[in-house]
């Protein structure tokens, strides 16, 4: 199947069980009053991140065809998405497009903002457009990795924390072993034996992120194991797996979400060091930055390249920061108190 | 000696600062010099918030908003923070409801001990220290010099109370604010620390603020007792007339549910439904939702506290109008 | 407490056993020789330079070991070489790795060392006035400053720092290390800066709520019912008893002092153990990379040891049975 296909797929699969539970956090009043409270303290840093979210989705759904009054052959017979697309119109514009209704320079490298709101990179892209492409790589980093993190967490924390023994003893030997390697080397290397891809980038921060999460979980498993109503419910015989998904994993629902969200902000930052190693992901904040590094040495100095990815980036992750303190106070004011 | 005028606590409430709720709203409480008050009321009712507002230690965001807490005619809440400071601890002590969390885990009980009578006066360690051990075998700690150089957490809970006792006693304070003493501690271990403070006020003739729902200690202790409800004082008077002739049907009924005092073979009578949290409670008499004999008045405004007998104060409708059951009418 | 100290050794060498598997399930396993050897030697070289390559590197033997073969293979010697400190020659060039750590540790040390104390000069004193004026403007505006601080990419830091200090303000070198103290000051300069900037904000938010949790604690009521100032209570209470989560954190980064930084290293041109990693990764160095990483795991491994033990001493509850 067409890659582009399947990430179209992919963007509404997401976009389904994000809307479904979100709806089964409205109907739940515990989830409806964390919302509203969010609301209430982090308006405006929900609102930032409902924009970068905005623009991910409008790269992220992407067809063949349309393009062929194009002058650029190439974009006519490659899957575009919608932000491709409104900035495509290359023949006429004097601002970065969906802006632009006439073009001076054709593509001139190394413009100063004005022409194009941002300005042009080295080879005369327009820096506006691949700031807003950023957005979709971040939150594909940050997204992917946590879908492939937490759920390994919970896995291991929860069977090792719920079962004990053997399970345990071997559970928190993995995590030790994990946990000793130094993060950053270990997610080098990993890269570097898997080899370089978007896919690869996010296997290897989900390996060296998942322990954390895995130690929390099996934590509270451990306290949850000795509830009254959990030991109630064996005393009956209840299989332990329906145990499991009915007392245990509800009640690790929002470290899930407070983890997900801290996480977030660490993973971008990760990716940003790993681009300026040359093994980040194509077409990231990160390897904007890295690239736009060199620029900063001429005369007269190339500024806009590293403000704008430096300040779409910061921009992300400040809201994120902000969100995630709000999101822990208000879901669990214990816990994750120490586990930064 | 101690007079409490008119006290008023608040936290700021759902919406913030503007809809401030009280905790304490006006109570009145009188210590004279070598008396024990006994304050007394169920969980919640703001025991705890009076005595940490007589200490201006209302932990934040909460506030003591109006009133007057006189020690010897001195207006406490007029006073500077470090003058304050020599308050706490040197003429008022306070000991508090959890002995297991209220000792520093890190620092040995005598050098706490030390800590606070360095704190207000100006002796060299040893002499402290030599302090300490008096005050340890006074509090009736067994092996009192090696207890010095014991950690909390190597001391049973009984033992921490005493030395939380001999701390709160080692610069002899004119009042001590005894917060519930004896709550965390097993049945027989209770009756001991008690007895010990009944014996260290009547040898040190000091005066003691006790909180407690416990009304058996307070017909052990107490030469007078307030009884607290949602925030207000809604009788006073000495141990006998409060504790033999109730005169406020909450304090009545809290009589009525102690097995001590109830008629044996009989089922405890309760007072129906729970206290209702600050921020809802009724416009009229407190008490008023959960009265059995209450009339339309209780409802729509509060009640004035009345004099019943000499020194003998209830505030209740009924008692105003002579109505009330039990009463001498 | 001595059979503590020997159980929690014994888990201590289990874990490295662990980490050598990893590492040799990752660089072994799961990397093609082959493909090392080209990548040091280039595309065009005849295969028995590439084998001759394999043979000088160690990379020629069976994997696993056998029933006649026990010693003669890949596992048992890396587990040996590894063990013994014996890490032979770099991959990309040849170099004993032994002699670049050795040579690196000295410029490493001479970075992180500082920065390990001046990041914890700044950020505890900081953190603590934040949490003396908890729930104050002070406060919300320090935590406010501690996101930001922690929102923007070290990469940022260090080219915004190259940039206006070194470049246009001209206050300090841009990179560079010299062991002349006297120049070593003037080149550290800008490292340090980046790096206490680029931790503050974290630090700063993350002692500030151990702090506040303390400051909660019921014996902290005591401290102030018996007449303690705010002052003294930070000082003598708070912090003596936040010592005991701040230790965790604390210990444990000093082993990490020895593996220096990557990014200010190489970005300063300070010739450490992280730029030599940085080498190793940007040339394809499996060998050094390794080793490097075990080194880490090793220094971690000790430092989570050291932390344990000195719970004991700080925290009178802890008995180590
Ligand atoms: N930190 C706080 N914030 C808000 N409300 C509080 C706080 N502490 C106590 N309260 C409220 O004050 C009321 C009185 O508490 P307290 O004085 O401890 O009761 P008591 O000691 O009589 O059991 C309680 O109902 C409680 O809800
Ligand atoms: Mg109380």
């Amino acid at each position: 199947m067409e890659s582009w296909v399947v990430s179209n797929v992919v963007v509404a699969l997401i976009v389904v069980g994000v809307a479904g539970l979100a709806w089964f956090g409205l109907r739940d009043r515990m989830w409806s009053q964390a919302l509203g409270e969010l609301w209430c303290r982090r308006r405006y840093s929900v609102l930032v991140i409902a924009f970068y979210v905005a623009v991910a989705l409008l790269d992220s759904i992407s067809w063949v065809g349309g393009m062929e009054a194009q002058s650029d052959t190439v974009a006519r017979y490659k899957a575009q998405s919608i932000l491709d697309r409104l900035f495509a119109d290359t023949r006429e514009r004097s601002y970065s497009a969906p802006f632009a209704d006439r073009e001076f320079y054709g593509g001139a490298a190394l413009q100063r903002p004005g022409s194009h709101v941002l300005g042009t990179d080295i080879i005369g892209r327009d820096v506006f457009y691949l700031s807003l492409k950023g957005a979709r790589v971040a939150l594909l980093i940050g997204g992917l990795t946590s879908l492939i993190a937490i759920p390994l967490a919970l896995l291991f924390g929860v069977s090792a924390g719920y079962f004990g023994g053997r399970t345990d003893d071997l559970v928190f030997f993995v995590m030790s072993t994990l946990a000793s390697m130094p993060g950053l080397l270990l997610l080098i290397a990993l890269i570097m034996v898997m080899g370089k891809s978007t896919l690869a980038v996010c296997l290897a921060l989900a390996v060296t992120s998942w322990v954390g999460f895995c130690r929390v979980s099996r934590g509270e498993t451990l306290k949850l194991r000795e509830l009254e109503y959990v030991c109630a419910a064996r005393a009956l015989g209840v299989s332990e797996l329906r145990i499991i998904f009915r007392h245990v994993l509800p009640n690790l629902m929002h470290l899930v979400i407070i983890t997900g969200v801290l996480m977030f902000s660490g993973l971008v930052l990760s990716e940003v060091v790993l681009s300026w190693l040359g093994i980040g992901v194509d077409g990231s904040w990160g390897q904007m930055i890295d690239q736009a590094r060199n620029e900063l040495s001429r005369e007269p100095i190339i500024w806009w390249n590293i403000s704008a990815a430096g300040s779409a980036l910061f921009g992300v992750i400040l809201a994120v920061n902000f969100v995630g303190d709000a999101v822990r106070d208000i879901l669990d004011p214990q816990t994750l108190r120490q586990g930064e | 000696m101690l007079e409490v005028a008119g006290l008023t606590t608040s936290f700021p409430g759902e919406s913030g600062e503007a809809a401030r709720i009280p905790v304490v709203d006006g109570s009145d409480l009188e210590i004279a010099g070598g008396e024990v008050l006994a304050l007394v009321g169920e969980s919640g009712c703001g025991k705890s918030m009076t005595a940490l507002s007589i200490m201006r230690l209302v932990p934040k965001p909460g506030r003591i908003v109006s009133g007057s807490v006189r020690l010897e005619g001195r207006d406490l809440l007029e006073f500077s923070v470090s003058a304050m400071r020599q308050v706490r601890g040197g003429e008022i002590s306070m000991i508090f409801q959890e002995p297991m969390t209220s000792l520093n885990p890190v620092t040995r009980v005598g050098d706490q001990v030390v800590e606070a009578i360095r704190l207000h006066e100006p002796v060299s360690r040893s002499a402290a220290l030599e302090r300490c051990l008096e005050l340890f075998v006074q509090v009736g700690i067994p092996d009192p010099q090696a207890r010095l150089r014991a950690f909390p957490h190597e001391l049973s809970g009984g033992l921490k109370q005493r030395v939380m006792i001999a701390m709160a006693l080692s610069t002899r304070p004119s009042i001590l604010i005894a917060d519930e003493p004896t709550t965390a501690l097993d049945v027989t271990i209770q009756a001991q620390i008690i007895r010990l403070l009944r014996d260290l006020q009547r040898e040190l003739g000091m005066s003691i603020l006790l909180i407690t729902h416990d009304l058996a200690i307070v017909n052990e202790m107490a030469d007078r007792v307030a009884v607290m409800y949602a925030g207000r004082i809604v009788e006073s008077g000495s141990r006998l007339d409060v504790l033999a002739r109730p005169r406020h049907p909450y304090t009545q009924g809290l009589l009525r549910s102690m097995p001590a005092l109830a008629p044996p073979d009989e089922r405890l009578p309760e007072i129906p439904g729970v206290v209702p949290p600050p921020g809802q409670w009724p416009d009229g008499c407190r008490f008023a939702t959960r009265c059995s004999i209450q009339v339309e008045e209780c409802r729509r405004c509060v009640p004035e506290m009345v004099a019943v007998a000499d020194g003998h104060l209830a505030g209740c409708h009924l008692v105003e109008t002579g109505q009330e059951p039990g009463g001498e009418a | 407490m001595l059979a503590y100290v020997i159980r929690r050794l014994a888990y201590g060498v289990v874990v490295v056993f662990g980490v050598l598997l990893f590492l040799f399930l990752l660089f072994f396993m799961m990397t093609n020789p082959d493909d090392v050897a080209r990548k040091a030697l280039g595309e065009r070289v005849p295969p028995e330079v590439i084998e001759q390559w394999k043979v000088n590197h160690g990379y020629d033997k069976p994997l696993f070991p056998s029933s006649s073969n026990l010693t003669d293979n890949m596992l048992f010697e890396h587990y040996r070489r590894m063990l013994t400190f014996d890490f032979g020659r770099s991959d990309a060039d040849d170099t004993l790795i032994m002699t670049r750590i050795r040579e690196g540790m000295g410029p490493s040390l001479a970075l992180t060392v500082p920065l390990f104390i001046l990041s914890l000069g700044v950020a505890i004193p900081f953190a603590l006035l934040v949490a003396f004026f908890r729930e104050t403007y002070i406060d919300r505006t320090g935590v406010v400053l501690s996101v930001l601080a922690m929102s923007v990419s070290i990469l940022l830091y260090i080219i915004g720092a190259q940039y206006l200090i070194g470049k246009l303000l001209r206050w300090f070198p841009i990179s560079g290390f010299d062991f002349d103290p006297q120049l070593v000051v003037r080149f550290l300069a800008l490292p340090l800066l980046v790096g206490v900037m680029s931790g503050i904000g974290g630090n700063v938010r993350f002692y500030r709520t151990v702090f506040l949790e303390e400051s909660n604690r019921d014996y902290v009521r005591t401290a102030r019912a018996k007449g303690c100032g705010e002052a003294r209570l930070m000082s003598h209470h708070v912090f003596r008893n936040s010592l005991i989560p701040l230790l965790t954190q604390v210990v444990l980064a000093i082993p990490f002092l020895f593996t220096g930084s990557l990014l200010l290293e190489s970005f300063f041109g300070i010739p450490g153990l992280g730029a030599i990693t940085v080498d190793a990764i940007n040339g394809n160095d499996f060998s050094t990379l390794r080793t490097m990483v075990y080194i880490g795991s090793l220094l971690f491994i000790i430092g989570q040891i050291l932390t344990d033990l000195s719970y004991g001493l700080v925290d009178p509850r802890v008995r180590l049975e």
